[in-house]
């Protein structure tokens, strides 16, 4: 009679101490994915921010009439192109987050030549509007930059949860997967070339 | 094969992380609000500046910080800031009104980050202003310490008003002070009156006669004591100001604010 006990209660316990690591560490994905949602809608913020800040910095460049066209055309496509794509926090994967990061690049790409050309109106570059606009935008890259970082840090502690044993166990069993980061900017080490 | 990519991961970011622990220079024990490690300001510049600020922040909470350095290195001055002032924590933790002007003397750049709570009443553009009318024609000049003593002039001109240092915990326990007082009150001297009307015949034969003899008695301790807990609330409050006694009121250390990428830069 004693000695059947001895191996249920052992079951039991074994069980218990399964059944209460599973829901730490479920819960313990849950709080990290939500500290990822809350910095990743400060991401979406200040790209939303710079998006915001592109039509007015667009109308004082076109009132320089000689001014480019086509730089101005590349920005608003690339803005255009950058708004579109919205990921859904739930739904970070790194497919998704290097397609958004692709499309902002663009649009950071665009918005660094269009800088470059100014540099050839010096009417405009001394214009105060445009100089606020300027001081703006660089603000906005600070503030996406700083959002960026947080947002990469929750991921990586994330994932490093959910990568090492036994949690990856439990992940699998829940669905938990990976999150994408932000990576630097590809071809970010080749700055726009400059021609006069 | 998994484990040793996982190891080298790992690897990675610890490096990472010693790398980044170590260019960026701890809080000054004791903290200081201006901190000159690059050796260009005279040591009463750098009293008097340290003067100014601390006296800003007894009176506001924000916390205006000077920091020069040699070169960032690798970084972007911006995030060199930003990340200068998460570590320091500059400015209160419920606030974030934390003000870091970082100077990098040999890079020949400037730059002003406002914590999260200054970046209404400073936005980015009036700190570029700041940067390029006050700060860069000072230095340009090598009248560095013209340059920052313009700048924080600015800095709290903008941001007057905007915080105002707590008078720590004292209304609190004045309120307290007045409930005991009213309960006393009621407990001595309207409850004693409420029964002497029910029985009047006491053997006093005035009507309320000891009352007033205790009472007397009572109001005399509480007015004393009142008069104390006063004064001392007063002196604690003081004590929270100076920052727990640094060497006679200096600068009680950084409140963990923290930074998220407002503010502008320039270069001279």
């Amino acid at each position: 009679m004693k000695k059947a006990l001895i191996p249920i209660i052992v079951i039991a316990l074994v069980g218990i101490f399964i059944y209460t690591k599973a829901v730490g560490v479920y819960n313990m994905f849950v709080q990290n994915e939500e500290s990822i949602n809350g910095t990743w809608a400060e991401v979406e913020t200040q790209y939303q921010r710079r998006a915001d800040l592109i039509p007015n910095l667009v109308n004082t460049v076109k009132g320089y009439a000689d001014f480019e066209q086509e730089t101005l055309t590349g920005v608003i496509e690339a803005r255009a192109k950058a708004t579109s794509i919205n990921i859904n926090a739930d739904n970070l994967t790194p497919e998704n987050l290097a397609q958004f990061q692709a499309a902002q690049d663009q649009l950071s790409g665009a918005l660094s030549r269009l800088m470059v050309t100014v540099e050839r109106y010096p009417d405009l570059k001394a214009n105060q509007n445009f100089m606020d606009l300027q001081a703006q935008l660089e603000g906005t890259e600070n503030r996406i930059a700083v959002a960026r970082r947080n947002f990469n840090q929750s991921v990586q502690s994330y994932n490093a949860t959910l990568r090492t044993f036994p949690n990856n166990l439990f992940a699998g069993w829940y669905g938990f997967e990976t999150k994408g980061y932000f990576e630097a900017a590809q071809g970010a080490e080749t700055a726009p070339t400059v021609q006069f | 094969m998994k484990i040793k990519t996982l190891l080298l991961f790992l690897l990675l970011c610890q490096s990472f992380h010693l790398q980044g622990q170590n260019d960026f220079p701890p809080v000054p024990d004791p903290p200081r609000l201006v901190n000159d490690f690059s050796n260009t300001l005279s040591d009463g510049e750098l009293s008097s500046l340290e003067r100014k600020l601390l006296a800003y922040n007894d009176s506001t909470s924000t916390q205006v910080t000077i920091v020069m350095i040699r070169s960032v290195g690798p970084y972007d001055i911006s995030d060199y800031a930003f990340q200068l002032g998460d570590k320091w924590g500059i400015g209160q933790k419920d606030r974030d009104n934390g003000l870091l002007i970082l100077a990098a003397m040999e890079d020949r750049k400037v730059f002003i980050a406002t914590g999260y709570g200054l970046e209404g009443v400073i936005p980015d553009i009036l700190a570029k202003r700041i940067v390029d009318q006050l700060i860069v024609p000072n230095f340009r000049m090598g009248n560095y310490y013209e340059g920052l003593d313009k700048a924080t002039d600015m800095v709290f001109k903008l941001a007057s008003g905007e915080y105002k240092a707590d008078k720590v915990s004292s209304s609190g326990e004045h309120g307290g002070a007045l409930v005991f007082f009213l309960l006393i009150i009621f407990l001595f001297v309207i409850l004693p009156l409420i029964k002497n009307k029910k029985d009047n015949n006491n053997h006093m034969g005035g009507k309320g006669g000891n009352i007033d003899l205790f009472t007397t008695i009572m109001l005399a301790n509480l007015l004393k004591g009142g008069g104390k807990g006063k004064f001392g609330d007063f002196s604690s409050g003081r004590g929270s100001f100076g920052g727990g006694g640094f060497g006679g009121g200096g600068f009680g250390g950084f409140g963990g604010g923290s930074f998220g990428g407002g503010g502008a830069g320039g270069s001279w």
